[in-house]
């Protein structure tokens, strides 16, 4: 076929071009800007190199939160990937229970981030809230505003009420597109019901689940708006995330230059994690 | 090994039925004979995957019931039934290689290593799948996927029956010939029943003893491919089976007689009651010959396949079709047509009249 070679084309492009430009490229520069020098305001800068990287890379406080924000992430993908997939099992296959359950299903999903976190705080308030008052009637001592484990349990149940959901959806679409002539032949096989699942279910659901490790993954790796809103990242800094913490230096006490230095290598960690966790799950598929 | 028998079994799809069409399966009664070699043939959607798949146990019936060896099994599982199934599309365990595959329905019956192993290897040297053996399933191409899944409903040599729901659609046709003849050569070495559904009436009247031809749902004949041939007992096994089909010509039953046209035409039974909404001649185009005197009609046109002429006429009830020799001189404009009585029938309300 005979390309017709037009360089006006390009004037199409400028459109998509500036777009990007304005809503990622402009401000990822502004902060690369900020990560290389030291400003006292006024448009003053100085030029300061590699400092700020090496300052944010030694630093305890942002060990602390890289660490936290790992076991965050670890524990709410341990729990939201198996919780998500048994749900998406027992979900009726056909018949007026499907539209039913896919609306309950969505309906966690719908909410706006920071009202889920003031809908959990005021739920697991110990002395008004539903969960609080109910745990505290039970004879546990639980007051997640001033005990860490408190707290970090209430920031994991309540992302994961908030996003279990997703695992869901994106399991029972997997689920659903397998042809029912597999389940047919597992039966004639005479395989057993774990069988169908490790043998069937889980090698088909295998992209899907890719997928839906993926965005909980950097969703819950960049997770900011709920925990502020429920604990503020405390009590201290113990649930004070990356985001959070991030927040804290560049907005609370304005240091620019490292927030903007920290800021590009939580960018790069979560590229990182993606980009290595995509080429193992994909790794497979180039053999088939 | 067991006689199978289906015992007025019907099945419906739907929660409550209204009319004969909302009956996937109807009125079915039927043995399967143990150790037959037998195809399930009809159109798409006549039911015949219905009528395997509850035989196998995948589908519980609305009425009616099942019996291996006069034994009711209506309640019995798949596993239980000891039934082998192929499907029309390969289903294949992805994660497995083809030997783990194959060996799949062997290891959950938990049979002895040894024996498996021996098993697998007879069954990947018949199907010619010995050299891919460690190789991972899913790598396969689709007749290959398609031998695995024969494999597996072949492993098992201590099945009731093995059913094949239409095993060759995705195999390329050179292939076929070759799966087809392997599965009748196995038929012969293991002396299994064989239930082979398909829609194709050559790969029917090939692999099968008996053909049992399916029409909406109902069970219209059930014989040899020369049974089917020679005396179609519907007027569907009629124009379905052959090529070209039955000639069925509107008619009129008078006292007995068999009245095309005012002209009265021998066929091979008397008709005796006159009870029927919709009255038909048929013959089959191999059955008739041109004539001094008979059916006035006029030639059409004539295609020759080589073996022998297919010449259209038009008569004043219809078309007739006839299959005349490839020596043979076929006359232009008008001429007669005479039809063989013996290969002759009645047919009231689609039902031949004996």
């Amino acid at each position: 076929m005979n390309k017709t070679i037009n360089q006006k084309a390009w004037f199409f492009v400028i459109p998509v071009f500036v777009l990007v430009a304005f809503n990622a490229i402009i401000p990822l520069m502004t902060v690369v800007n900020y990560a290389f020098q030291e400003t006292f305001g006024n448009n003053v800068f100085m030029w300061e190199g590699t400092r700020w990287f090496k300052q944010i890379m030694l630093s305890e406080r942002f060990h602390a939160s890289l660490g936290r924000q790992f076991l965050f992430t670890f524990i709410i993908l341990f729990i939201q990937i198996p919780l998500g997939i048994a749900i998406a099992l027992t979900m009726p296959k056909e018949g007026i229970g499907v539209p039913i359950c896919l609306v309950l299903m969505s309906m966690p999903l719908l909410i706006p981030w920071n009202v889920v976190g003031a809908m959990w705080n005021i739920f697991a308030l110990p002395d008004i809230g539903f969960l609080g008052h109910s745990l505290n009637a039970l004879g546990f001592d639980y007051n997640f505003t001033q005990q860490i484990g408190d707290a970090w349990f209430t920031t994991i149940l309540m992302d994961v009420w908030h996003w279990t959901s997703l695992v869901v959806l994106l399991s029972y679409a997997g689920l659903q597109s397998i042809q029912p002539a597999y389940y047919q032949a597992a039966e004639i096989d005479g395989a057993s019901r774990w069988a169908v699942f490790t043998k069937i279910e889980l090698p088909k659901m295998k992209k899907v689940l890719t997928i839906a490790i993926l965005l909980r993954f950097m969703d819950s790796f960049m997770i900011y708006t709920e925990p502020f809103v429920l604990t503020g990242g405390g009590p201290g800094n113990a649930t004070a995330f990356l985001s959070i913490d991030l927040v804290k230096m560049a907005l609370g006490q304005f240091d620019l230059g490292p927030a903007a230095a920290m800021s590009l290598i939580y960018f790069f960690i979560v590229l990182l994690v993606c980009w290595v966790f995509y080429t193992l799950m994909m790794r497979n598929e180039g053999n088939q | 090994m067991a006689k199978i028998t289906l015992k007025d079994l019907s099945h419906s799809y739907l929660k409550t039925q209204s009319s004969d069409a909302d009956w996937a399966v109807r009125d079915v009664n039927i043995d399967w004979e143990d150790g037959g070699a037998y195809a399930l043939l009809g159109p798409s959607g006549c039911g015949k995957t219905t009528l395997l798949n509850i035989i196998s146990g995948l589908i519980n019936p609305t009425k009616g019931d099942i019996l291996f060896d006069d034994k009711m099994v209506s309640n019995l599982n798949p596993v239980e039934r000891n039934i082998a199934q192929i499907f029309q599309f390969p289903v294949i365990y992805d994660t497995m290689t083809v030997y783990d595959n194959l060996a799949f329905p062997l290891k959950n019956r938990k049979i002895e290593e040894d024996k498996i192993k021996a098993k697998v290897h007879e069954i990947a040297e018949m199907l010619e799948l010995s050299s891919t053996l460690s190789n991972r399933a899913s790598g396969l191409t689709a007749d290959g996927k398609q031998k695995i899944s024969l494999g597996r409903g072949l492993v098992r040599s201590d099945v009731n029956a093995i059913m094949f729901d239409e095993p060759l659609t995705v195999i390329d046709p050179h292939l076929k010939w070759i799966l087809r003849s392997k599965l009748k050569e196995l038929h012969q070495k293991i002396n299994r029943t064989m239930i082979y559904v398909t829609h194709d009436q050559t790969e029917a009247l090939t692999f099968a003893d008996q053909v049992v031809v399916m029409h909406e749902g109902q069970i219209v004949q059930t014989g040899t491919p020369v049974d089917l041939f020679e005396k179609p007992k519907h007027t569907f096994v009629g124009y379905f089976i052959g090529s070209p089909g039955m000639n069925l010509l509107p008619c009129e039953f008078k006292g007995g007689d068999v009245m095309l046209n005012g002209k009265k035409i021998e066929t091979h039974t008397k008709v005796k009651s006159n009870n029927f909404s919709k009255t038909e001649i048929g013959v089959r185009p191999e059955f008739i010959n041109f004539s001094s005197d008979g059916i006035p009609v006029k030639v059409l046109s004539v295609s020759n396949t080589g073996r022998h002429k297919i010449v259209d006429t038009q008569s004043q009830s219809g078309k007739i079709k006839m299959i005349a020799k490839a020596s043979e001189d076929i006359p232009s404009g008008s001429a007669f047509l005479s039809f063989k009585k013996e290969y002759t029938y009645a047919y009231g309300d689609d039902w031949i009249i004996e």
